[in-house]
């Protein structure tokens, strides 16, 4: 084996046990927040995912330990259980990630070969086929009377034989939902952000997870695991087009600071859009992604079906990320200008 | 009526007068995509193909009289390139027109050789010096190792040898990451 | 230091390992008992032998001589008789040989006559055409013949030299101690660097983990009669890469493409310019280089060492160690593993018995480091995961490649598209490798693809050859078709003709068949006449060996009469 014969301590599993580490102040901030209830389906989702990995890597013939133990499966278990409601059914979750490590991961080549991120595949399947469960989100503990305990949630989640007055006593609209349903209703912005679950930002407890999201991404950013790029062109791409829209009608278009603080932006501004294996790679080219992913997300918030688009936004700039690449290769050592032209297909 | 037949008229006229200009001004010499095709094609001009050299070959591709799969010395490699170039689907060698070989040039042993010229009249590529009578030898840079120059000699003294691998020839392997188990 | 300094992008920080090996003096290699002298030891073409087998040489005789333009000659290291010419093992990767000299030495150690050269007296091109002669070439690792470089072209002079003393490869020392020990040498070497290319400005880099050797060639700058800066340098590597050294040194950037000397800047490693003094100064061609010998010895430490000298004595001397996994020709980054061979020829090495391992391959003239492995030093390499494309190799990339892009069209073969992002501007420092969390060996595919285009250009042009060489044949063949074809007209014309003037009675008689006939005859007869002239006079009282020979070959050509006449049925049919 030719030169160079020393390496760098660096590793899969270094990078994708940073990304979990850096989840950690989400995580801990959602127990605090909304209940233990996330740490089931967090649970059920990374066994889940460990399985289907095991199970498609024994399927294709690879060897299963270098692979689990690269822990990209579990990476894409937390994200896609952040982004479900907390109190999902098991099936939803199981679905949801069985299709992301199958569908999404392997069957485009595993590890490295995926175009969509798998974990934005998975939710968006099941926004797609189960919108109803979807909206199984847990209110804010400040705002509810009776929260559920870790054996509650477990038995809402695999049985769901609670009293449907129970759950719906915790569970309760997301801010985003509130602000579309509200403007459905031809309530004005402004009225609409009076009601309780709005806080200074965004929701009551969603802009607090929020923040720790964003303080767990700044740490991967200190680290130099992701590069500012993308996260901060997602952002401006959110609070330009929100601010654009809400500065020519306030009532109708909700502020840009709640547009940034719902918690789902943050996550994927800095751990989903900043995936490696289906981002744009070239400087450039992630300034372009994500502040393509921030404009759509706000564009399929305002006028789309579903009340976030932070996956679709994400997948349909997955999409158009080799053409991107392409284009923005950026300038070789000794050469004039920025690769001119792309080379004819 | 009459306005519509005119415009229609004027129009095929114009349209043609174009068409006419154009067929002049952007007039192609020669056929290139036999051109292409002999490009790709590795000019050994051995013949196995049924075609007497290799543009010949490729001007039978080009009019679609021959398939693509006929070139031994130009190997998979070679179909999938003219696959590539003419939009179609590469196929396996056609084993019948002889089978991939290492590349070799012919040696002449001096010792046997009596001077027939045969070969020489042979070589595609004048790659054999000599005259009658005299000893003959290869050129090894021209040899395209197409062998047609063993058939015609009567002593049987040229013989392939495979082009051995010394250091101003030597290459850097595709390197090898076992991600999956070997059964 | 009033110079600014500039950053190039990228550069990674290895473990530098330095201080095994910069702290012992430079010791001389003892002369072994056999030289093993390759005669491709520098870029260009090979040098050609000039020694016969058997004939005694001395030390620094001509043995190799250059070949070309670029090239560069080859001496005898020492005296003795040459033993062989011919292929024998040599430092490369690929572990096979190449023409190499084989001197036996007798201890002697006799120098040929040589007397300093008067460089400012001399021609230019002559001065060059002698360092070349000298066997000069670059002693940081490209051994480009020196001669060459040396040679400002048409703009007659090169405004900026720069003398390269970064060595960023972690473990070797050899130019860290060659510049605290001989400093004044490189600056005279310098000197003769600054006459020949008419330089203004004369930088040298060192990096800042040097600071014996930035002292050191501080205080022969004084010395010098031209001004000389020091420049002191960050410690990245690789920051003694020549195109990384002139942009932190000026902020230039050699275009692609193109050389550093397109943009008035040379640049020379310090031991080229150690080496040049030495020729100029000393008349001493290049038979000598020092060499690291480091990582899993006892004493790792510097050698000045003769070229052809067989790796298994520096390791030798340096104290070898049980456990080694291997050696490297160069450092960890950039080196090659050395093939494990037996010299070629004669007995081994010393008086030991020839272990397997045993490395019999010899220094040459780019031999900046011999660095032993042991599992403890460089453990096995872990096995590679499929790219994330997380970009760290782009970060770390000098040449600002998409290193992520090239090794996916290496490996897919997609070589077109490689070239178009720039494949031939990497410069193969393995920064890429040395990051990448998937331990992926990318500077391998680089170099696949790089050696696999090149093939492919050379298999073009014979190509290409091939298919000129086939066109001319055609046009020949019908070219002479055509002119047997008037040949023949003109003649069958000129014999009607003649015959037409004849008498109509005597023509009568003969009709033109019977005339045809009667030509023929003629022919005949004088072919027969002249087939008897031509019977060799040498095949009487002959031996009866020969006469077998003889015998045997007019076997053969009976049987090709006999084929000759056969009508070639088979293939009229065709």
């Amino acid at each position: 084996m030719p030169s160079p014969f020393i390496l760098d301590r660096s590793s899969v599993t270094q990078v994708m046990a940073w990304v979990l580490a850096a989840l950690l102040p989400g995580i801990a901030a959602y127990v605090w927040l909304f209940g233990p209830g996330i740490l089931v389906t967090l649970a059920l989702a990374t066994v889940t995912a460990l399985a289907g990995e095991a199970a498609m890597l024994k399927a294709r013939g690879y060897p299963a330990k270098p692979f689990l133990l690269d822990l990209s499966a579990i990476v894409t278990a937390w994200l896609l259980a952040l982004s479900l409601p907390a109190l999902a059914p098991w099936w939803l979750i199981v679905t949801g990630t069985l299709f992301a490590i199958i569908v999404a991961k392997h069957l485009y080549g595993g590890l490295g070969q995926n175009i969509f991120n798998p974990a934005m595949v998975g939710y968006a399947v099941l926004i797609v086929s189960f919108p109803l469960q979807m909206t199984q989100w847990p209110g804010p503990l400040s705002l509810t009377d009776a929260p559920l305990t870790l054996a509650q949630s477990a038995s809402v989640i695999f049985g769901g034989d609670l009293p449907k007055a129970v759950l719906d006593a915790v569970t309760m609209a997301t801010p985003l939902d509130a602000l579309r349903t509200g403007l459905l209703q031809q309530y004005t912005v402004d009225e609409i952000m009076t009601r309780p679950i709005f806080g200074h930002y965004g929701g009551v407890g969603f802009e607090w997870l929020a923040g720790a999201f964003l303080f767990g991404g700044l740490v991967l950013w200190a680290l130099r695991i992701i590069s500012w790029h993308v996260p901060l062109a997602f952002l401006a791409g959110i609070w330009l087009a929100a601010g654009f829209l809400h500065f020519f009608d306030a009532g109708r278009f909700g502020a840009p600071w709640f547009h940034l603080f719902a918690p789902s932006v943050m996550l994927g501004a800095f751990f989903i859009a900043t995936d490696p294996v289906s981002g744009a790679t070239t400087p450039r080219g992630k300034l372009i992604f994500g502040f393509g992913a921030g404009l759509l997300t706000i564009i399929i918030r305002t006028w789309g079906g579903y009340p976030d688009g932070v996956a679709f936004a994400i997948l349909l700039m997955n999409l158009a990320v080799p053409l991107i690449d392409q284009y923005t290769q950026p300038r070789v050592y000794g050469t004039d200008t920025r690769r001119s032209k792309a080379p004819p297909a | 009526m009459l306005t519509a037949i005119l415009v229609m008229v004027a129009l095929a006229v114009v349209i043609g007068l174009v068409l006419g200009w154009s067929a002049i001004r952007f007039k192609v010499e020669g056929n290139p995509l036999a051109e292409k095709i002999d490009a790709i094609l590795p000019q050994t001009q051995c013949g196995q193909c049924g075609f007497p050299g290799c543009r010949p070959y490729a001007e039978a591709i080009a009019k679609g009289e021959a398939d693509i799969n006929q070139c031994p010395p130009g190997g998979e490699d070679g179909v999938k390139k003219l696959a590539e170039l003419l939009g179609v689907e590469p196929k396996p060698l056609d084993e019948t027109h002889g089978t991939p070989k290492p590349k070799s040039v012919a040696v002449i042993d001096e010792q046997t050789c009596i001077g027939c010229t045969l070969c020489i009249q042979a070589c595609p590529v004048d790659a054999i010096v000599g005259a009658a009578k005299q000893m003959h030898t290869i050129v090894a840079d021209e040899c395209t190792g197409c062998e047609l120059c063993l058939p015609p000699c009567p002593v049987d003294c040229i013989t392939m040898v495979p082009v051995a691998e010394d250091l101003p020839h030597w290459k850097w392997k595709h390197p090898v990451i076992m991600l999956k188990e070997v059964p | 230091m009033s110079r600014t300094l500039h950053t190039f992008k990228g550069g990674v920080h290895p473990p530098e390992h330095k201080s095994e090996s910069n702290s012992r003096p430079i010791h001389a290699a003892p002369v072994p008992r056999e030289l093993v002298i390759p005669m491709r030891q520098h870029m260009g073409s090979p040098a050609k032998p000039v020694v016969g087998v058997g004939e005694r040489v001395l030390k620094g005789q001509l043995i190799g001589e250059a070949d070309g333009y670029i090239s560069s000659a080859v001496h005898a290291s020492s005296s003795g008789i040459v033993r062989a010419i011919g292929l024998a093992a040599v430092p490369h990767v690929s572990g096979l040989p190449d023409e190499c000299i084989t001197i036996e030495t007798d201890g002697l150690d006799e120098w040929i006559d040589h007397a300093p050269l008067d460089y400012r007296a001399m021609e230019p091109s002559d001065l060059r055409m002698r360092l070349r002669d000298m066997g000069l070439a670059g002693l940081g690792g490209a051994v480009f013949p020196s001669a060459v470089k040396l040679d400002p072209g048409a703009r007659h002079h090169c405004p900026t030299l720069i003398i390269n003393g970064g060595e960023c490869e972690p473990w070797i020392t050899c130019d860290d101690v060659l510049m605290r020990h001989h400093a004044g040498d490189i600056l005279q070497g310098v000197a003769v660097m600054r006459h020949l290319l008419g330089s203004t400005e004369i930088l040298i880099g060192i990096e800042d983990n040097k600071p014996e050797a930035i002292a050191a060639m501080q205080a022969a700058a004084t010395m010098m009669d031209f001004a000389v800066e020091v420049v002191t340098l960050p410690t990245i590597y690789p920051a003694g890469g020549a195109k990384q050294m002139i942009e932190m040194l000026t902020g230039k950037q050699v275009p692609s493409g193109k050389l550093s000397t397109d943009i008035g800047i040379q640049v020379f490693n310090v031991g080229t310019a150690h080496a040049l003094a030495r020729a100029v100064h000393h008349g001493e061609p290049l038979i000598s280089r020092l060499v690291t010998v480091t990582g899993h010895v006892l004493r790792p430490q510097n050698f000045d060492v003769l070229i052809g000298t067989p790796m298994q004595v520096l390791i030798d001397l340096a104290g070898d160690r049980d456990g080694s996994t291997g050696v490297l020709m160069g450092g960890p980054m950039m080196g090659m593993p050395m093939p494990h061979t037996i010299p070629h020829g004669l007995q081994p090495v010393a008086d030991r018995s020839p272990l397997v391992g045993d490395l019999g391959v010899p220094v040459v003239k780019a031999t900046n480091c011999i660095l032993v492995q042991s599992k403890e030093l460089f453990p096995p390499l872990p096995k590679a995961l499929p790219c994330i494309r997380c970009i760290r190799c782009a970060d770390a990339c000098p040449a600002e490649l998409q290193p992520q892009e090239l090794f996916r069209f290496a490996k897919a073969g997609d070589f077109g598209r490689a070239q178009e992002y720039h494949l031939f501007d990497c410069i193969e420092c393995g920064c890429c490798s040395y990051v990448c969390p998937s331990h992926i060996p990318l500077v391998d595919f680089y170099r696949y693809a790089k050696s696999e285009i090149w093939t492919r250009e050379k298999e073009k042009r014979a190509a290409d050859l091939a298919r000129e060489r086939h066109e001319f044949r055609q046009f020949r063949l019908e070219r002479e078709k055509k002119e047997k074809a008037e040949k023949l007209a003109a003649k069958a014309q000129a014999k009607r003709a003649e015959l037409a003037a004849t008498p109509a009675d005597e023509r009568a008689a003969p009709t033109d068949a019977d005339a045809k006939k009667a030509l023929i005859a003629a022919a005949l007869a004088r072919a027969q006449a002249k087939k008897a002239e031509a019977a060799p006079k040498n095949i009487e009282h002959l031996a009866p060996d020969t006469q077998r020979e003889i015998n045997e070959i007019e076997a053969r050509r009976a049987k090709i009469r006999e084929m000759a006449r056969q009508p070639l049925e088979p293939e009229e049919k065709t």
